[in-house]
């Protein structure tokens, strides 16, 4: 017996209703646009500067008394969520304490922190210990938003280059545009759930820009192909074709992806939760971007159809610069 | 025969960290008897590993193994307002040669880094200037040969002296340099395991220390500056704000309360010339440290006992004066006691710290993080069950899809993953959290090589060629998609890496190794797997 996800032949029409998926995208994107401007992101303490504390104690938690312990310290904001995770034992009961960065320092001083454990020892429960801390001042944290927003742009830049070597520019357009799709996306959802926005979720962005790519490049390979070999075929047909042709290997690939992120994002322990469901949402949004975003870009500016020749006669539908 | 090979040197590679505990203690027994310890006493540890295997591990990072990280700055102004300060001294002396020209001369108050002073006969501003300009000496430095090290200009009846850029240039590389030197000096006498000791841009350090217990701990070694100088006292007072006059300051005794010294700001001899300091007692059997000058030191601190006998004489350290006795005789050969209410463990702190150098400038600390052992070790826990079931559940997925096929790239996979672990040891990689995710993240992404061959030679069959020719053009075909996908993800790869810090780094690295490797393994190993088997059984038709 063998798993056939996909039948042997497919004749899929993915453009019947290419502006219907094209709405569905652009409006996606609008509302995660729409969504970040009026909730904002839940920045961490990398890019908010503050400190973040993850205490554990054996006793039920009970944040408010948490909250009441350290309003007498004057520390300002201070956010405590307690935190679950199937790979916790029965009773290890942890919170993370988020207090703002304090004025006129950059990272906090380990004398508040001796303070903060002392008082919550003293009202809260003798056992809690605090497993992590860490704080980040301001100046850091402006410089890291800086760099990770520098590093994205330098991707898509650096990725816009290769494909528009290695294909024709309108590859490249098509290829970049379902890159920032895909993150435009990733932040909307990011802001909708309100999840803790960090450095490792900038790197889990970059992940999907190379996944969301391989799967892109993939189809554009095909099409390439299919030029060189249906000279008069219709750019919608062929496109079609090429799709259909690789649409076994792009869910193969999508699914073991999946299963394997999908372990660790229930077994992985919550530290890594958020850069897990950011890959496991961006390797979907990915899939479903290549094939209906970078595609329909790449139809709607046309390409050069004699690929036999360099410098050829200009394509079809638009012509070229 | 080149495949075979670098498959046996990665598993070979990658062998040690499957006994991870073992091999380290391994490696540490190894370590110390290098250091020159009885190789008996390591008998047993020795035994836990085969001499002739490679024992390079894979660096757990922070995040994993438990430490602390700090990120400092370095107050590099710090060290101009020092040079500047101490420039009074000799900037008082020649001017007061040139007298007769130039009449009487004030200090004035000024910024931090600049020196202001007012002269009472403003005609002959050009002959101070000039009289300064003597004690400018040209920049120590390889970039800019020729420049003065110090910026003399005038402003109305006053002279301003401060570090020229070039200077600054110079004394900031300088003061990291030194920095950087004593933290890693600091930090090697607690003796922990592998610490990260870094330059970061122009004026940071970054400092990563596993198993240390906090970032206080840290800080405590590293961020005490144990500035040590010995000033010579004015007065002594009972309250802060005395009236002093420019060129003197008043600091506050460590150990008894209300107490405090007016000093003279330019220090007669600095810490810096210190060249061993060693915990002692003094003669009534008191904890004390002993110290020794270099020549230089031992020359300048012998003429001053020797011209001021009978008055006191302040050892400041960080500002605070440790004690302050009265010369009673001529001190020549440069050593001394410092004597003050220690313990026996603060006298030895206090050697170390002074031994190990004064910090030349303070330290902000902008970052720190600490992570206890106990969160790491939940981390790799949970790291191991996912890529456990990460990898068991692409294995199932893969035999199911493809068959025998799907067997060859499940080895494929394997090696892969051993390759991996082997290259990350090799080159001494650290492995974060972050970089466990870039591995199971790999270890689903990395079948996407061979799906895409298998998917080719499906469709090859269909066009009814030959098995043989159908995988030869599977892979044939698949090819130019593999290197560009990979190579678009590896770009991205090598930005993060270039970009990113600390665990986002290591899943940078993980990532990228990971598409090398499974490349490699992808196209090299399943294909010499296929045509092992192919020789064997001559199949008719072949189901993929």
């Amino acid at each position: 017996m063998r798993l056939k996800l996909i039948p042997n032949e497919t004749a899929i029409n993915f453009f019947g209703k290419s502006n219907v998926f094209f709405g569905v995208s652009i409006c996606a994107v609008f509302l995660s646009a729409i969504t970040y401007l009026f909730l904002g992101l839940n920045f961490g303490i990398d890019f908010k500067g503050g400190t973040s504390i993850r205490s554990e104690s054996r006793v039920e938690l009970d944040i408010a008394k948490y909250r009441q312990a350290l309003s007498g310290l004057n520390l300002g904001d201070v956010t405590i969520s307690e935190v679950f995770d199937p790979t916790f034992d029965d009773d290890q009961k942890v919170a993370l304490i988020r207090i703002e960065a304090q004025d006129g320092q950059e990272a906090v001083t380990s004398k508040i922190v001796e303070t903060m454990l002392a008082t919550l020892k003293a009202d809260v429960s003798k056992d809690i210990k605090f497993q992590a801390v860490e704080s980040v001042g301001p100046k850091v944290s402006g410089e890291l938003i800086k760099k990770a927003v520098m590093a994205i742009l330098l991707a898509i830049g650096a990725v816009l280059f290769y494909i528009w070597l290695r294909f024709e520019w309108q590859f490249a357009l098509g290829a970049v545009s379902a890159l920032i799709h895909d993150i435009i996306l990733t932040i909307g959802i990011f802001s909708i759930l309100q999840i803790k926005f960090d450095l490792a979720i900038i790197a889990a962005l970059l992940t999907i820009v190379g996944y969301s790519l391989n799967d892109t490049v993939v189809i554009f390979d095909r099409v390439r192909e299919n030029l060189r070999k249906f000279k008069k075929k219709p750019l919608i047909e062929l496109m079609n074709l090429s799709i259909n042709d690789t649409l076994s290997r792009t869910i193969m690939t999508s699914l073991t992806t999946l299963l394997a992120l999908i372990a660790l994002f229930t077994l992985g322990g919550d530290v890594i939760r958020g850069f897990v469901f950011a890959m496991i949402w961006g390797v979907v949004v990915g899939t479903y971007s290549s094939v209906f975003v970078a595609s329909n870009i790449l139809l709607l500016l046309g390409v050069k159809r004699d690929w036999s020749k360099p410098n050829a006669e200009a394509g079809t539908s638009v012509p070229q610069p | 025969m080149l495949i075979y090979g670098l498959v046996i040197a990665g598993l070979l590679f990658a062998l040690p960290n499957a006994f991870y505990s073992r091999v380290e203690s391994f490696n540490d027994a190894s370590l110390a008897i290098e250091n020159g310890q009885d190789p008996t006493l390591f008998k047993d540890e020795k035994k836990l590993w085969l001499e002739f295997l490679p024992t390079s591990l894979v660096n757990l990072g922070l995040d994993l193994r438990g430490g602390a990280h700090l990120l400092a700055e370095v107050r590099t102004t710090d060290v101009h307002a020092q040079k500047i300060k101490s420039l009074w001294v000799d900037v008082r002396d020649v001017l007061r040669q040139k007298r007769s020209d130039i009449g009487t001369i004030r200090l004035q108050d000024s910024n931090p880094g600049t020196l202001r002073v007012k002269i009472s006969k403003p005609d002959a501003m050009q002959t101070a200037i000039e009289a300064v300009s003597s004690l400018s000496k040209p920049v120590v430095s390889l970039i800019q040969a020729g420049a003065d090290d110090l910026k003399i200009w005038s402003d109305g009846d006053e002279l301003l002296v401060s570090l020229s850029d070039a200077e600054v240039l110079a004394t900031d590389e300088r003061t990291m340099r030194q920095s950087l030197e004593i933290i890693r000096r600091r930090v090697d006498e607690v003796g922990t395991r592998e610490p990260t000791i870094q330059r970061q841009g122009i004026d940071r350090i970054l400092i990563q220390v596993p198993g240390i217990g906090s970032a206080t701990e840290l800080k405590e070694l590293i961020g005490t500056t144990a500035q040590l100088t010995f000033q010579a006292v004015i007065g002594k007072n009972s309250s802060s704000t005395p009236k002093s006059a420019f060129g003197s300051e008043v600091l506050p005794s460590l150990d008894e309360e209300g107490v405090y010294y007016t000093l003279e700001s330019a220090a007669v001899v600095t810490g810096e010339q210190l060249v061993d300091a060693q915990p002692s007692f003094d003669q009534n059997g008191r904890p004390a440290v002993n110290f020794r000058f270099n020549p230089t030191g031992a020359r300048k601190f012998g003429d001053y006992t020797a011209e001021n006998i009978g008055s006191p004489f302040a050892i400041v350290l960080d500002q605070e004066v440790i004690s302050a006795p009265v010369i009673q005789s001529h001190i020549p050969g440069g050593s001394g006691i410092i004597t003050g209410n220690f313990t026996i463990e603060e006298s030895t702190n206090l050697a170390i710290l002074l031994r190990a150098g004064a910090l030349p400038a303070g330290l902000e600390f902008l970052e720190e993080r600490t992570i206890g052992p106990e969160l790491g070790a939940d981390s790799i826990k949970a790291g191991k069950l996912a890529c456990a079931v990460a990898f068991a559940a692409v294995l199932a997925f893969m035999f199911m899809s493809y068959g025998l096929f799907g067997l060859f790239a499940n080895v494929a996979l394997i090696i892969n993953v051993f390759l991996i672990f082997g290259l990350l040891s090799a080159i001494g990689a650290t492995l974060t959290l972050p970089g466990i995710a870039g591995i199971v993240l790999t270890i689903g992404m990395a079948v996407d090589a061979n799906v895409l061959i298998f998917e080719r030679i499906r469709e090859e069959i269909k066009t009814k060629k030959g098995p043989a020719r159908s995988i030869e053009l599977g892979y044939e075909k698949a090819l130019s998609a593999i290197i560009d996908a990979n190579i678009t993800t590896f770009i991205t790869a090598v930005i993060l890496f270039a970009m990113g810090s600390g665990p986002v780094r290591g899943f940078a690295v993980t990532l990228g190794l990971g598409i090398i490797t499974s490349v490699f393994t992808a196209i090299f190993v399943t294909r010499l797997l296929i045509i092992v088997w192919f020789e064997r059984s001559r199949p008719r038709e072949i189901k993929v």
